[in-house]
């Protein structure tokens, strides 16, 4: 896919940000006679991290405080991964690491120099042929408006993990279990009748019957 | 989030030694600290990550025919563990109940134990009067919006509650906390573990600082084919408790040889109801004796404006929790 040239919403949204950012850095600086005495934000050094992404390393420097997901949108450009409430309670930011989903708006990136890390630009096979869960998605018509859609399928791809390799193998999902084990994931737009039909497509009786 | 320095120690003396200095807090996997720390309810300036920590994931038998679930586990690996699945179903059910897939694979079983209130009042650093976030500052929940909040064991400096499914039912299970420190090790009780608020909100648990634990322990259990958690929620999953109930039978035929039944969602620890073995041991589960128990149960229940629906619901809870308990499960 070719670059478009005229200014695309995103760009604009980064270029408008990099123009508001530099209110909030002035007020940080304390005046000098200020009695503050240790401010660590200040004080935190840099640190060395090598992340692998999508089987690509990165080298990058972040403070400890830099979270996974801000690590994957702002210093990798991957905003596949969305950041939604930020507080591990809708789902948006989950991807995989070392298989399994998780939250990446709650871990640090400077946890995970050694771990193998997908974001749902990871799913697709190398040449370009989407993961089984993602046209799964299409075919079941599972979003309206997409924000969520990457953490749902990222976590619909390791809940599907997790029941292969988990101790109930042998017995298909009920619909219950699936909404049970998928409602990390929020959908605000309430698509959850067609995500189900997705992860029942992998876990439920149909599967099994297949 | 303000910024912290950040140590990932590789052997436990070296986290314990960390984790002396000042402002110092252990990470594990970190699903509660650093939410707090996004909404500044607590603000460490160092986390020392114990991720690493060799040995403390692990969940072993013991050679009393007990296991022992490392510190380290996750809340999922405990809950898919034929250890735990087979042996002590109740903790797998509570577990499976708490948080969503994400949460439950990076929250930790030590991490569990220590996790914070969901009172919103203590969460929300924009309400100045939290006893437990600022100790002496007051209480805005007593006047406040408390239908979440508890009805036991509160007093009159805290009503928040313990959020945590897995200490229910750790609790119903004689669960034993194993920690250790510079000066090393010791054990608690898990119903000696979290404390009541009293005077002293601020402080959840007995856990000295300096402290770090390293396992929970559950002995043999007579409970597995008889018990059941129950979690009654506003959503069908991924929400905390208004009211659960960890109910563990021991049956010989019909007859009750020994009980456990604990609430959640309710007090500021996991709640035993100590009266539970002398009403039911030896005695019929007919509807009266249930019925007597949950009344016994909430009978010094101290409801706040927006929460006496707790009462009438943790009564009906027990009962459902100890019938479904005695039905069993499938061998």
């Amino acid at each position: 896919m070719s670059q478009p040239s005229n200014p695309s919403r995103r760009n604009f949204l980064q270029s408008a940000a990099a123009g508001a950012v530099a209110l909030p850095l002035a007020r940080a600086v304390p005046a000098p006679d200020s009695p503050q005495t240790v401010d660590a934000s200040t004080a935190v050094a840099q640190s060395a991290i090598r992340l692998k992404v999508n089987g690509q390393f990165h080298d990058l420097s972040v403070e400890p405080r830099l979270t996974l997901l801000d690590a994957l949108r702002e210093h990798l450009a991957l905003t596949g991964t969305k950041k939604g409430c930020d507080r591990g309670q809708c789902g948006a930011c989950t991807v995989l690491v070392n298989g399994r989903r998780i939250n990446s708006c709650l871990t640090l990136a400077i946890r995970h120099s050694d771990d193998d890390i997908v974001t749902v630009e990871g799913l697709a096979a190398s040449d370009g042929q989407l993961h089984p869960v993602q046209t799964a998605f299409m075919r079941h018509d599972a979003f309206q408006c997409g924000f969520c859609t990457p953490g749902q399928i990222c976590s619909a791809v390791a809940l599907i993990d997790e029941h292969k390799n988990g101790p109930r193998a042998q017995r298909p999902m009920t619909d219950d279990e699936i909404r049970d084990r998928m409602s990390g994931n929020i959908c605000r737009c309430g698509a959850y009748p067609h995500i189900l039909a997705v992860v029942r497509e992998f876990v439920g009786e149909a599967a099994a019957d297949g | 989030m303000d910024n912290f320095s950040y140590a990932r120690p590789g052997d436990l003396d070296g986290a314990l030694r960390l984790v002396a200095q000042p402002g110092a807090a252990f990470l594990a996997g970190g699903t509660n600290l650093l939410d707090l720390m996004k909404g500044r309810v607590t603000t460490p300036t160092r986390l020392i990550d114990i991720t690493q920590l060799r040995g403390l994931a692990q969940i072993h038998e013991l050679p009393d025919g007990g296991i022992r679930i490392g510190a380290l586990a996750s809340n999922a690996d405990a809950a898919e563990h034929d250890l735990v699945r087979l042996r002590y179903p109740l903790l797998a059910e509570a577990l499976l109940s708490g948080a969503s897939g994400q949460l439950r694979n990076m929250a930790t079983t030590g991490g569990n134990l220590l996790q914070r209130t969901r009172c919103p009042y203590f969460y929300d650093v924009g309400f100045i009067h939290c006893n437990k976030r600022e100790p002496g500052s007051g209480c805005d929940a007593l006047q406040g919006f408390n239908r979440n909040l508890a009805i036991l064991g509160v007093s009159h400096n805290c009503i928040a509650t313990n959020p945590s499914d897995m200490n229910v039912a750790l609790a119903a299970l004689d669960a034993v906390v194993q920690i250790r420190s510079p000066r090393g090790s010791r054990q608690l009780a898990l119903r000696d573990f979290h404390r009541l608020p009293g005077d002293t909100p601020e402080r959840d648990t007995n856990l000295a600082p300096g402290e770090i634990i390293v396992a929970v322990d559950l002995p043999p259990s007579p409970f597995a084919r008889h018990s059941h958690y129950l979690k009654v929620r506003d959503r069908a999953s991924y929400a905390f408790a208004l009211v659960s109930v960890a109910a563990a039978l021991s049956m010989e035929g019909n007859e009750v040889r020994d009980v456990r039944l604990v609430m959640g969602g309710v007090a500021p620890k996991p709640w035993i109801i100590e009266a539970a073995p002398a009403m039911l041991v030896g005695k019929p589960l007919d509807a009266a004796n249930l019925e007597a128990v949950a009344e016994a149960a909430l009978r010094d229940a101290e409801p706040q404006a927006d929460n006496a629906f707790k009462v009438a619901l943790g009564k009906r809870a027990i009962v459902r929790a100890l019938q479904r308990a005695a039905a069993g499960r499938e061998a």
